[in-house]
Order: structure tokens, then sequence, then C-alpha cells
């Protein structure tokens, strides 16, 4: 599964360098990190939607808020969505409004499916972790 | 989002010196908590000692608790409670630590702005592993640095041989790690090369107790400095004229090194500024430039002056500035200014200046105030219609006997006439790297060439001061428009009028006044000084006076100009930014730490150039 998250485009190399992090001193980093992320990004993107409400046509402002999204996005290898964040941002630069809400929802479907996915695979994960305890104990 | 502090394995002691770097203290700050974290487990994982924060005041609350506590500092660009350069400069200034940038913002002006604020190094986001594992470089190559200062080479070789093979076997094992996990091949090779042929002056593993320069002590160091003389000043003389102990020749060394790059910094910012200030008075500074540029030309006694130019000029000028900043204050133009440096290119940016100011400019009634004595006090007064006239034609003989000298234009006579005209451009030619700090400062020295910098300064000096203390170096200051005017003529009356007699000393350094409108646009205009910057020398200058005596005021434009940088785009509102320095010296009031800080890290950019005089005393 995780292979077609990353053909699909999902996620990208530096998702692996976070799934490297973690070890046996840090045995759920990838999962702790990935659900840091998909809260604080979904904190971020209700700020954005505020600011495209209360503050129109305000484009630094949308921009200031946006950059901070695609940083983590970036971190997590989310590129998918980093990619949406990134043709906000030149919506912001263009000054094109109507393409700021067209790409802030793209974000923000993406932001959907890439939780749900992730969601699921950490399902299998703990599954197949489940499955090889249990295999393990059984030994 | 709740600040995470987390502390990894914080040591505070020197016990994993011998190791390092692997122990090596880095402090994480970035408001992002994924970023975070990720950052922590990457720098974990090579084995440092990691705290994190996402909070910039935390951070510097906890270094300030010990400055001894940390070896390196990552910061990330974009935070909510405070900006990344300014955390980037206060720590630099208080606490000599190197400083990473973090940022997804990888545009070359970003960066820019984050290596002329004195950081290490700036990486992008996504942070790969690869690239912290070398970054235990900057922290060997600062100790490297403060050690070289008086440090014994000899030693430094055989220690470095002990780093390189602690290195290797670092190196080894993580690339054995890496191996494992399949990463990057190149990356494990690149970085194992990187750790071995490292090669380490001593004190990468020694632990040099921090010195740390306060408000106080810096004052008596640059109190120490222009006594010397910017070009006399030794650390070793430094060190015997401040008197204070428990610190050494090489403390004073490296701080004096931060100053000169601030003082440059200063003088590119006030030739920008005072480019702008040129073009001030209601015109866009780009309008300067490009009237500059194009008058220059037609003058044809100038030499014209590219956009390039301008730059160095800025730089030059930042430097001349700092020093006027700093020995500005009261002292007489009659140490030779060292704003020479800007080159031609200060020249040319000033002639250009002086062009634009003769042809707009002057019109314009932006003109700089002179400082000098015809005007009296009032530099800010200057008559700009009038003497813009006048100017110019004084200008003229002063261009071309003064053409390049940005060293130091003894046109002091000629300064005088030009003053008695209202005085714009004598040291455009030099000023121009004045300019930049000047400019903020309601001194309008619209002459006051690069070379001038020094008599302008002077002239400036009690001008400057208020406003600009980096001015003081360059050009002292070109006047920038009618508000500045009044700016000044509002610091000027913190500053004595001693102008006016100083003026004549001046040496408008021939080169058209130009350079000093244009340095003053430069201070403006200056990447980070931006207009906001001007009103905040000015009011630094003036608090300053008022608070720290000397030394400090040439800080405190550099401070506001940090901060103001990010504001001020362009200068444009410099008048404006003026009418706020009040404001702004109220709030700056706190900020004397960034003062400081942006006062040493503008020595960071230092290129060798040497400090506008120190004649200049600050307050």
């Amino acid at each position: 599964m995780k292979k077609s998250l990353f053909d699909q485009g999902y996620l990208d190399e530096q998702f692996c360098q976070v799934e490297d992090l973690q070890d046996e001193a840090s045995p759920n980093f990838v999962e702790e990190v990935v659900t840091l992320f998909l809260k604080d990004s979904g904190r971020l993107m209700s700020n954005i939607e505020q600011a495209l409400e209360k503050y129109p046509r305000d484009f630094n402002r949308w921009d200031a808020y946006m950059q901070q999204l695609k940083g983590s996005c970036c971190s997590i290898g989310a590129s998918r969505m980093k990619n949406e964040c990134m043709s906000f941002r030149d919506s912001c630069g263009q000054g094109n409004v109507e393409g700021c809400m067209r790409a802030f929802q793209k974000v923000k479907r993406e932001h959907a499916v890439l939780r749900q996915k992730l969601e699921s695979y950490f399902q299998l994960l703990r599954q197949a972790g489940a499955t090889g305890a249990a295999t393990r104990s059984i030994k | 989002m709740t600040v995470e502090e987390r502390q990894g394995k914080v040591n505070g002691g020197h016990g994993s010196k011998d190791q390092f770097p692997v122990g090596m203290r880095v402090l994480a700050v970035d408001d992002d908590p994924t970023c975070l974290k990720i950052l922590e487990n990457l720098l974990l994982r090579c084995q440092y000692h990691v705290t994190t924060t996402g909070q910039a005041a935390t951070a510097l609350k906890m270094l300030r608790e010990n400055k001894d506590q940390f070896d390196l500092v990552i910061s990330d660009v974009h935070m909510p409670d405070m900006d990344g350069f300014k955390l980037l400069e206060l720590v630099g200034l208080e606490m000599d630590l190197p400083v990473i940038m973090l940022s997804a913002n990888g545009e070359t002006q970003t960066v820019m702005k984050g290596i002329t604020h004195g950081a290490c190094d700036y990486l992008l986001k996504p942070v790969r592993l690869e690239q912290l594992r070398t970054i235990w470089q900057h922290v060997v190559r600062r100790r490297n640095c403060d050690a070289k200062n008086g440090g014994n080479d000899d030693d430094a070789g055989q220690k470095s041989q002990g780093m390189n093979n602690e290195v290797e076997s670092v190196g080894a094992n993580r690339n054995k790690r890496q191996s494992r996990k399949g990463r990057d091949e190149n990356g494990d090779d690149g970085d194992d090369s990187d750790e071995n042929s490292n090669e380490n002056a001593d004190s990468s593993t020694q632990k040099k107790p921090r010195v740390v320069w306060s408000v106080e002590l810096h004052r008596k160091f640059v109190a120490a400095v222009n006594q010397l003389g910017i070009e006399k000043a030794v650390p070793k003389k430094i060190l015997d004229l401040m008197n204070v102990e428990n610190i050494t020749r090489e403390n004073v060394a490296s701080h004096l090194q931060k100053y000169r790059l601030y003082l440059k910094r200063l003088s590119s910012d006030a030739s920008r500024q005072a480019n702008l200030a040129a073009a001030f008075g209601g015109r866009n500074p780009a309008y300067i430039n490009m009237n500059s540029f194009g008058n220059y030309n037609a003058y044809g006694r100038y030499r014209p002056v590219t956009p390039t130019t301008h730059t160095q000029s800025n730089n030059l000028l930042a430097r001349m500035n700092s020093p006027s900043a700093f020995g500005v204050h009261g002292l007489l133009p009659s140490q030779p200014i060292q704003l020479g440096h800007s080159h031609n290119n200060l020249s040319t940016s000033l002639n250009d200046l002086g062009v634009v100011n003769n042809g707009n400019l002057i019109r314009g009634a932006q003109m700089p105030t002179i400082l000098t004595g015809p005007s009296g006090n009032s530099f800010p007064n200057i008559s700009n219609a009038a003497p813009l006239a006048t100017a110019n034609r004084s200008l003229q003989p002063l261009e071309s006997s003064n053409q390049q000298h940005l060293s130091r234009v003894h046109t002091s006579s000629s300064f005088c006439t030009l003053v008695g005209e209202s005085p714009q451009f004598p040291d455009l030619g030099r000023t121009s790297n004045t300019w930049q700090n000047a400019v903020p400062s309601n001194i309008q020295e619209h002459g006051h060439n690069d070379s001038m910098p020094q008599a302008t300064l002077h002239m400036n000096g009690p001008k400057i001061e208020p406003a600009t203390s980096f001015t003081g170096s360059s050009n002292q200051i070109p006047l920038l428009g009618n508000e500045m005017q009044s700016q000044v003529a509002s610091l000027a009356s913190n500053v004595p009028m001693t102008f006016n007699q100083e003026a004549a000393p001046f040496t408008f350094g021939s080169t058209t006044n130009s350079r000093d409108m244009i340095s003053n646009n430069h201070l403006f205009s200056n990447s980070g000084i931006s207009t906001s910057l001007p009103n905040l020398r000015i009011d630094n200058s003036v608090v300053p006076r008022q608070t720290l005596n000397g030394g400090n005021v040439g800080i405190l434009p550099m401070q506001d100009g940090r901060i103001d940088h990010q504001d001020v785009s362009n200068q444009l509102n410099y008048n404006d930014d003026l009418m706020r320095s009040t404001r702004l010296q109220r709030g700056l009031n706190g900020g004397l730490d960034d003062i400081v800080v942006d006062m040493f890290r503008l020595d960071q950019d230092d290129d060798g150039v040497p400090f506008i005089d120190s004649d200049w005393e600050l307050v």
C-alpha cells in the first residue's frame, strides 16, 4: 500500500526519511509525526479559511499562512498537497482571488485524501504488527 | 499552538566536548510542530543534544539564562512571535553563537537576507539528514576564528588532528548506519569526506567561556575604538583602553570584526538610503536611481553608476555610516573618513545622486539638509531650491576634483561653499556610503561624498546620531527630503549643532552630492533597513544618546534598521517613517538588545573595509 501512496504521488522521498528516523528509541515516530501533521495542518487550513473570508484580497496574509502550511507538507513529504499549496501561492502572487479560492479547495481535498490514506496505512501497519506479534508469540 | 519544549539530552557541561561533533548542543526553534519534531529527531540521529522550542522568545530566554548552554542554534525564518532574522541578530550579538536559518522559502533574496544578518548557513525545508550531519562545522569555524585571534596555531593543528580522527570515526559509524538503511549512498560519502577533510582549528574541542557584550561593554568598546580611530583600532589597544577585566584580546578582536561588518552594512544601507533620500521628497527611489544613472552620464563628470555599484557603495556606506554612527557624535570631520572604500562605485553612485539631486532632488527640495554651518543648525533647513542650484554649481567643481575620492574629500572649503548654498552634494560622492546610514537620520548632507563621510559625519554627527548613527559613517546621511529635515531638525535639537562649524572641515567628497543623496536613499532603501530605519535611526540615535551615551547610538539605528527591514520595503515611506520615528523611539528603547545585536551583526558582514573613521563618537 505504501508503494501505491508513493506511486500516486501522495508521498515522496521525504516521507522515507521520516520513516528512517523511526527506530527502537522512537518506535512510533512516523505515526506521531503524521498525527501531528494532520492536526497542525488542519489548524493552519482553518486559519487560511478564516483569512480568506475575513481579509479579502489580502494576498500577503494568505500567502504567509500558506507558506507555513507548505513548510509542513514539505517536511513530511506530502507532495501532492504541497503542490496544491504552491499553486495557491502562485495565485496569490498574481493577485488572483478566484485562483486562490480554487487552489485552496484543492488543498483541502488533498488534505482529506491524504488523511484518509495515511490512516488506513497505519491501520494496516498495526494489523501487520499485530499479526507479526501473534505469529511470534505462537512460536 | 502550544509551545512544545522538549529537552533532549541537554548537557550544559563540557562533558561531550571530546566527542565533538557528537553531543554538540543544538537549540532548534520552529513554530511548526511537525517540522520541529522531525528536525529534532534528525538531530538526535546525528547524535547531537537537542533542545526544541516553538517560540523564539522562549529560545532567547533559554539562551540568555545560560550563555554557555548551547553550541548552535537552528531557527525557522517565519515565526509568529518574532521574526527569524531578528532572533538571528540577537543571538549573534549577544551570545556569539552560530545560527542556521531554516525555511521552506528558498528565494535568493530571503537567503541573502539571512546571510547578511549573519546566519552561518541557510537550509531549505525539507531538511535532510545529510545536511544536518555537517552543521557542526559552523561551530568549529567560529571557535577557530575566536581562537585565531590570539590562538596557538600549533595547538590547533594538533587538535584538529584529533578532531579529524574523531570525526572520521563518527562519520564511519554514521555511514554504516545509513548504508544499512539504504539511504543515500552519495550523501553518506559526501558527509564522510567532508568530515574527514575537515581541518579543525584547535579549539574545536575547547570550550571558551563566552563573553557577553552588554550594552555597557559595547559602549566602552566603541568609545575606545573611536578614541583610537577606526583605522588604528587594534584589539590590544582597544582592550587596554576599555580596561575591563575578564575579556581577552581575542574577544575584542572578534567583536571588532563584527563591529566592522556592522559599519559596513550601515554604510551600504546608508548609501542606498542616500539614494533614496536623494530621490526622496516624494520621489520614488527608483527615480533617483534612474535619474542618477541617467544624469550621471549626462553629466559626464560622474561616473556612471550601475546598480551594482550602488550595492557596493551601499556597503561602503554602510560601513562608513556605521563608524560615523558610532563616532559621529560630536566629532569633527577632521579625521579622514574611510568611506573611501566604496570605491568608485560609490562615487559614481554619489555622483548619480548628485546628478539626480541636482536635477530633481534639489528641486524636490528633498535636498538633504546640509548640516553645514551655513545653514546653521538648521541643517534640516537647507533650502533646497536655492541651494540646489548653487550646489549644483559647486558640485561640479567638486566633482571633478573629487571624483574618486571616496576616502575623504577634503574639500572642506568647497564643502563650505556648498554648505552655504545648501550643500547638498558636497559629499555625495563619498558619502554615498554613509548615506545609507545617514539618511535615515536627518542629516541630509547632500553633498556628502563618500569621502566626506568623515566630514559629513561630523556634521551629521549631531544630526546623524539621532537619526542614523548609521549615516554617520558615510555620507552623513544625505538629508532626505523635507520631511527628513523636519525630522532632522527635531533630532538635531538633540544633537548639538556643532555641525555648522564642523561643516567646514567636511570634505565634501567632491563627488557629488548625489552620492549623499544616494546614500541616504540607500539607507532607506537598504535591503533591510528600509525607510523605517531612518526613522528608527533618528530615534535611535537620539535615544541612545540620551540613554546610552556613546556606543549605543550606533547600535540603535542599526537595530531599527533591522527591525524595519522587514517592514520597509522601499524607503518610500521614509517620510512617514521619519514621522514615526518618535514612535519608533519608544519602541526602540526596549530594543537595546537589538541594537547591539544589530551592530554586531553588521560586523559579520565585514569584508575588510575599514570603518569609517571613528571620530564620531556616539552621543
